[in-house]
């Protein structure tokens, strides 16, 4: 495998009883590109997200990140490994504040157990004084710094958006998976989420993002993949994908053509 | 400006917990003079509730772990206690080694109910932790036979107080003029031990640990693609609280001499339960206000029969019935009132803010 390739599925299969939601899908991801998933509704993009962060196990297929084989293991040891995601129906702490939700992020880099913790000894403190900060500086950088005390649940929609990205951030992550992040978002909003995003891919951090919106995907990604009925239709440069007429098709519907 | 005012809040900090701890040192002797020695038995005895409620907490508030069977650990603990420490197999081990070993013993039964559960939420979890009360004990009742271990529904009898050297906490004390009953003697340890287990509590709560558990509690799912080993982090958690309750245990028995499977029933781990539900999930400081209301509560309302005697001139409902009843609907008026609890934790009630508001 070309050392460039960060993320390399190959084969991947899962079924929901006689349902095929992927049939031998593969895709590979360069580092530091921005990686485009695209396809109707029920296309399997979500899915595709669940087997790559393990949240469901694959039938068949292999997953290779950074050169080590991920596939059927714990979602924590998935995010160990540095992927990191975001939900396509926002799933954050709502009883805790945005600062504590990214530092709930920062679990998996931090070691401090309990007796740490009871003893508050001075690594134990130190820590937390460095898991604090860092997570000060991940809501700045996704513009929530004003917003580091109010709990999660009260957040407005986008806001809640950019917290469920500054906490996957907080995992240091090499691969950070994007399910719709832009879904509900209005123009404003979107444009500012553009910015982000390139941003972080500018910062070294590969992007994986499954999005509806047209403009955004296209304008964003470096490679696109597009999948229908749980089979890849096409992949390669966005602009190559847009003229492929099997694309045209299934997805962008005759309007298009 | 601003340092003086933190100056002045710093004094006024060290002037308040000084006046709490003065309180709570003078409190069993004020107690004693005002409402006489028993009610220095169940101020004491709250204070072991404070401690079980805490370590319910870390289950059920932190953790989200609705756990219904929380009084098997401190039965654990009590038993851990009472077989090495009395008559039963005439050994008598010292309380310092017998109280950590009872927490220790303890959290490995959080870990035995906790691995087979970990797939288990709400009520589900319940039933099986219900189930898990029962069976412990069940066992305590029938391990007389054919081997007499737990000497079944008799319970152990004569065991040894806390003691050191040649000094007893069951024996009458005298210092700086002061009478030191045994119930005295149990109600100061029984307060460090409170103590400790509220400054533990508080430290749990606020850190990486803490906020895993809390994370686990809201979504689960969230928890572990944040890279949070949840099956270990709930086997923390269901640890934790077992060892609470199994120290618990171990003053238990200590304390009263005798135990037997009679004290560690279904009712009691509701009991619990109420504390920490009443008192305010997740709030540590609720959870221990809680846990004393719900302790006096009941003894308070024994003054029912004589109350009745003397406005009526006789006894026209058996006092236990009301009292219950009672008891009963104090906790469906609070529950009706105050939802959330006597102190909610800040983020219950952010949480309940905005469900109202949706």
């Amino acid at each position: 495998m070309p050392a460039d390739i960060l993320l390399a599925a190959s084969g991947i299969r899962k079924h929901f009883g006689g349902l095929a939601a992927l049939s031998d899908v593969s895709i590979s991801v360069r580092r530091g590109e921005i990686f485009g998933l695209i396809g109707p509704n029920g296309a399997g993009k979500t899915t595709l997200f669940n087997v790559l962060t393990g949240l469901a196990a694959p039938d068949a297929g292999s997953l290779v990140f950074d050169g080590r084989r991920i596939e059927g293991l714990k979602p924590h040891a998935v995010a160990a490994h540095g992927i990191a995601r975001t939900f396509q129906n926002i799933r954050l702490f709502g009883s805790m504040t945005a600062l504590e939700n990214v530092m709930v992020g920062r679990h998996l880099r931090s070691h401090t157990g309990v007796l740490g913790a009871v003893l508050r000894t001075r690594a134990a403190v130190a820590e937390e004084l460095a898991i604090t900060r860092r997570a000060r500086e991940l809501l700045d950088y996704c513009g929530l710094a004003e917003r580091a005390d109010d709990f999660a649940r009260d957040l407005p929609y986008g806001d809640q958006r950019r917290l469920e990205i500054a906490r996957a951030l907080a995992t240091d992550p090499k691969l950070l998976a994007l399910d719709e992040p832009a879904a509900g978002m209005n123009a404003t909003e979107t444009a500012a989420l553009k910015a982000l995003l390139e941003r972080i891919r500018q910062d070294g951090i590969t992007l994986l993002l499954i999005e509806h919106d047209m403009k955004l995907v296209m304008g964003l990604s470096h490679s696109v993949a597009v999948l229908d009925y749980g089979e890849k239709i096409a992949e390669g440069e966005p602009e190559t994908v847009q003229r492929d007429p099997r694309v045209i098709e299934a997805y962008l519907g005759g309007g298009f053509a | 400006m601003n340092i003086a005012a933190l100056f002045s809040d710093r004094r006024y900090r060290w002037f308040a917990w000084g006046a709490v701890a003065l309180l709570l040192l003078a409190l069993p002797f004020i107690t004693e003079a005002v409402l006489g020695r028993s009610w220095v038995r169940i101020i004491a005895v709250s204070l072991l509730f404070v401690m079980l409620a805490l370590g319910l907490n870390i289950v059920v508030g932190f953790a989200g772990l609705l756990d219904l069977g929380y009084i098997a650990f401190f039965a654990v603990g009590a038993y851990s206690y009472a077989l090495l420490a009395s008559p039963q197999f005439a050994v008598h081990w010292p309380f310092l080694l017998l109280l950590p070993l009872g927490a220790a013993i303890a959290a490995v039964f959080g870990i035995l109910l906790g691995a087979p559960t970990l797939r288990l939420r709400g009520d589900y979890l319940a039933i099986v932790t219900l189930g898990f009360g029962e069976i412990i004990r069940v066992f305590l009742n029938n391990l007389n036979r054919p081997v007499n271990i737990t000497n079944g529904p008799q319970g152990i009898t004569l065991i040894d107080p806390l003691q050191m050297g040649g000094f007893s906490l069951a024996q009458t004390h005298s210092f700086a003029g002061l009478t030191f009953s045994p119930v005295h003697n149990y109600y100061f340890v029984f307060l460090v031990c409170a103590a400790l287990t509220v400054a533990l509590s508080l430290r749990l709560q606020n850190s990486r640990i803490g906020r895993a558990w809390v994370a686990i509690r809201d979504d689960e799912l969230a928890a572990s693609a944040m890279g949070i080993n949840t099956r270990n982090v709930k086997l923390l958690a269901f640890a934790m609280g077992a060892t609470f309750g199994g120290v618990a245990g171990g003053l238990f028995a200590s304390f009263q001499g005798f135990i037997s499977p009679e004290s560690f029933q279904l009712i009691d781990s509701i009991m619990v339960l109420c504390m920490v539900v009443l008192g305010g999930m997740g709030n540590v400081a609720g959870v221990a206000l809680g846990a004393v209301l719900l302790t006096a509560l009941p003894e308070a309302l024994r003054y029912i029969g004589p109350l009745q005697q003397r406005w009526f001139g006789g006894v026209l409902v058996d006092p236990a019935d009301l009292r219950m009843l009672l008891f009963g609907l104090a906790l469906v008026l609070m529950m009706l009132l105050r939802p959330e609890g006597l102190w909610p934790a800040r983020r219950r009630q952010a949480v309940k803010r905005n469900t109202d508001a949706g």
